[in-house]
């Protein structure tokens, strides 16, 4: 059984202006995630992601449809139950959103707090806590002292005080750079292997997605376009919106001036191997030298995605052309094999 | 100069009177307007508890007594001080007068003070399970605490200023012996001494408050 569940879920807005139809953020939304799985959304802003994430814990309510955690319709809960849902259900945000009134360990002891727990029990939680994020050193420091990505290790801490099953991050690290993303994202994974939480994460960078998720779910205007395992997602999008975050990450194939300018370099024929788990690559490149056929590589990439390769090489080829017509045919027996249009 | 001399007892007097009545007034109307500004902030639409009608109401009663002059609603909440069985003169009803006053302005000043406190931080809040009420009385005041600490700042300066205008009354106090002594004695060295007065607890209070925001403020 799914661990969290959304059959139908629709979620519309009072119109914007006067006259004006109402503003459909989620439209038909159904969606199952797993527990202990790492579940990407990616969308445009604007596509219905942050909605999507706030139904989960009951910020944002359903206009109509259902939202089951662990079997329970969140959408019946009054408010006592929902506090409770809540704290088990642990949130970060992309601008980290800290207490600045209150020093790192107030922070992280907040949610403890509000549950209730002695004051014992939070003095050893949050500092458990902080130790696990590595700023135990900054416990006494004020939110306006830290770095973007200590802050944000402060609001994983704060959002893993309750030891909650499901965490949600809202582009978590859309406000970071680079190395600090990375930094991020492998203190999530460690989160999820090592805690077992449950990750739902939304953002607009199909690199975090590539890094850290084990599914994918592409929305587009309030509706869930695409769904599937990372490694299905990036090595084969099926719609086109999909097929633009891939490229985002994923540019093995020469596509406009690239192509454009290979032609240029290269008078012969060009061709893309098409790399994929049971393609024989090496037997490719022997079909060709032994029918005499001289080839580079000009263009690709081969991607890794949790031990599960996939990619394109483009070949540009050169010699006698009847030569290179055998070769390609006897080749493209062990791999797919495809042209790039000669008039470019 | 001499007059001045053998008006000390009286400076000192109306000095203490002043500071009473700015006082009271500051308490009642602090309170009242901090909770009226949480009311404000809290009804407003997306807020804690978003409410229309209460939010609408509370607004046009803060718009309608907010901009009324201080010398104009002294006049005209004396009816109402009289009807509630107070005197209509002298430093209680100067009290009244000025709680009204400060009221208003207080809850406007609360108001955009906690607007302040981002909205993520309340959502933050929301989904580590807190209840709203708690939101709303624990965590929201202490967010917004170093503007709402300017923000009264502010205010203590404009109730000093209200209680001289409440000396017109016969409220006692600076305003009263400046009139009394200095302006219709033609004794400019009186007024300029009720002035020098309030510039010392002006500046006495601002820098109090300006000390309490930094340390707040951590900064």
């Amino acid at each position: 059984m799914s661990f969290i569940r959304l059959t139908s879920a629709t979620k519309t807005y009072p119109p914007q202006t006067k006259g004006s139809g109402p503003v459909v953020a989620l439209d038909d939304v159904s969606l199952e995630i797993a527990a202990g799985e790492v579940c990407g959304i990616i969308g445009y802003s604007g596509a219905g992601k942050s909605t999507l994430l706030r139904l989960v814990n009951a910020l944002e309510t359903p206009t109509s449809g259902v939202v089951e955690i662990d079997g329970a319709d969140i959408t019946r809960f009054g408010e006592r139950q929902l506090r409770r849902l809540r704290s088990d259900i642990g949130m970060i945000f992309q601008q980290f959103n800290l207490f600045d009134s209150r020093t790192v360990a107030g922070n992280v002891a907040y949610p403890l707090e509000v549950a209730g727990r002695s004051r014992d029990e939070i003095r050893a939680r949050v500092a458990e806590l902080l130790d696990f994020v590595g700023l135990a050193a900054k416990a006494q420091a004020y939110p306006e002292q830290l770095s973007g990505g200590q802050k944000q290790r402060v609001g994983i801490a704060r959002a893993l005080a309750t030891s909650p099953r499901i965490l949600l991050a809202d582009e978590a690290t859309s406000a970071l750079d680079p190395d600090t993303t990375q930094e991020v994202l492998g203190l999530l994974r460690r989160v999820n292997r090592e805690l077992g939480v449950t990750i739902v994460l939304i953002t607009h960078e199909m690199e975090v997605i590539r890094v850290i998720a084990d599914r994918v779910v592409v929305m587009e205007r309030g509706r869930v376009i695409e769904t599937g395992t990372v490694f299905d997602v990036l090595s084969a999008p099926q719609q086109p919106a999909t097929a633009r975050f891939v490229a985002s990450v994923i540019d093995d194939v020469p596509r406009g001036d690239d192509l454009t300018a290979l032609r240029a370099r290269h008078d012969g024929r060009i061709v893309t191997l098409d790399v994929r788990e049971g393609s024989a690559q090496a037997d490719v490149f022997a079909t060709l030298a032994a029918h005499g056929v001289r080839f580079e590589v000009v263009h690709g990439g081969i991607n890794d995605i949790r031990g599960r390769v996939f990619g394109h090489l483009t070949l540009a080829v050169s010699g006698d052309q009847d030569a290179i017509a055998r070769a390609l045919a006897a080749a493209s027996a062990y791999a797919p094999l495809t042209e790039e249009d000669t008039r470019g | 100069m001499d007059r001045l001399i053998t008006l000390l007892p009286q400076l000192w007097d109306a000095t203490v009177e002043t500071l009473y009545v700015a006082s009271a007034g500051l308490l009642l109307g602090g309170v009242g307007g901090l909770l009226l500004g949480m009311a404000l902030y809290a009804t407003r639409s997306g807020s804690l508890f978003p409410n229309r009608v209460v939010f609408g109401v509370l607004n046009v009663i803060v718009n309608t007594f907010r901009p009324i002059p201080f010398i104009i609603l002294l006049a005209a909440v004396q009816p109402i001080a009289r009807g509630i069985g107070l005197p209509g003169i002298g430093a209680s009803f100067a009290i009244f007068a000025i709680t009204i006053a400060s009221l208003f302005a207080i809850s406007r000043i609360v108001e955009q003070n906690l607007l302040t406190v981002r909205p993520g931080v309340v959502e933050a809040a929301r989904a580590a399970g807190a209840s709203r009420s708690r939101i709303l009385f624990r965590l929201i005041p202490r967010e917004g605490l170093g503007p709402l600490v300017l923000g009264y700042t502010f205010v203590v300066v404009a109730l000093v200023d209200m209680t001289a205008m409440a000396g017109a009354i016969g409220a006692g106090g600076l305003g009263e012996f400046a009139i009394n002594y200095g302006f219709k004695q033609f004794n400019p060295w009186v007024t300029w001494s009720a002035v020098l007065v309030i510039i010392i607890i002006v500046q006495l209070v601002q820098f109090v408050g300006n000390a309490l925001a930094r340390r707040v403020l951590r900064r």
